[in-house]
């Protein structure tokens, strides 16, 4: 599961359509998603592949259905990853600025 | 944004390259688990998982154990009273070996019907968690902060 899977699914305003869609309730079926998009059958199924690819939704068997669940596991690596790095260097930057001003006092 | 309606079953997975055996090990040993679950010291035994936060400490029945596939726990918010007053709900970890050295673990948390204000309170938990987890299977070290 690389991050320009999830970047490039994210990248797509229906698929961010859909991931509202979950958002606001979760575990739906294709038919159901479907029927808030004008778009085909075949359409809906294509996006909710490329976000499955992701790890953005996952999906589950229940009886005769599939449900589709949004995962936003992958938004929160990303999370982790990118903007705790930016916010860590800014706090090293205060830290270093500190240091100096310390000094140089 | 629409506020997040509490969702009676919530699916999480996440990709961690470790081994089965690496993620049972840090799901159960609170040697682990207090280095990414909000501190929490959790260990599963004997047919009961215990936790631990600070002074708080309480326990949940485990529902099925089949070391390293698949872990069944009740879940009861212990750490909050306003949310321990709730029904419990129930939590299925499960691990699946990929190709190349990488699990798949999912998180299925469930049976919310009772427990609305859990609901909402763990659904940010369960992203900040796994992610901790991969973080500190992979690294070696906590998330930072």
């Amino acid at each position: 599961m690389d991050d320009d899977q999830v970047f490039k699914a994210l990248a797509d305003p229906t698929r961010r359509h859909l991931l509202d869609r979950l958002f606001e309730r979760d575990g739906r079926t294709l038919t159901e998603l479907e029927s808030e998009l004008e778009m085909s059958r075949f359409g809906v199924m294509k996006h909710l592949r490329v976000l499955e690819d992701a790890g953005l939704v996952v999906t589950r068997r229940e009886g005769r259905e599939k449900l589709h669940f949004l995962n936003p596991v992958p938004i929160r690596l990303i999370h982790d990853r990118w903007i705790d790095k930016y916010t860590e260097h800014r706090v090293a930057a205060l830290a270093d600025l500190k240091h100096e001003l310390e000094e140089s006092a | 944004m629409t506020t997040l309606t509490a969702q009676t079953t919530q699916v999480y997975n996440v990709f961690i390259r470790a081994t089965p055996e690496q993620i049972w090990d840090a799901i159960t040993r609170s040697e682990f688990t207090q280095q990414y679950f909000y501190g929490a010291r959790i260990d599963v035994r004997d047919g009961r998982r215990f936790s631990a936060i600070g002074d708080i400490e309480w326990d949940e029945e485990v529902l099925e154990a089949d070391p390293p596939r698949k872990l069944v726990h009740q879940w009861m918010a212990g750490y909050d009273p306003d949310l321990a007053a709730e029904d419990a709900s129930r939590v299925t970890w499960e691990i699946e070996p990929q190709d190349g050295g990488i699990t798949k673990l999912t998180v299925v948390h469930d049976q919310l019907e009772g427990a609305p204000k859990t609901a909402e309170s763990v659904a940010g938990g369960w992203m900040y968690i796994l992610s901790g987890l991969k973080t500190l299977l992979e690294t070696g070290k906590p998330l930072a902060g």
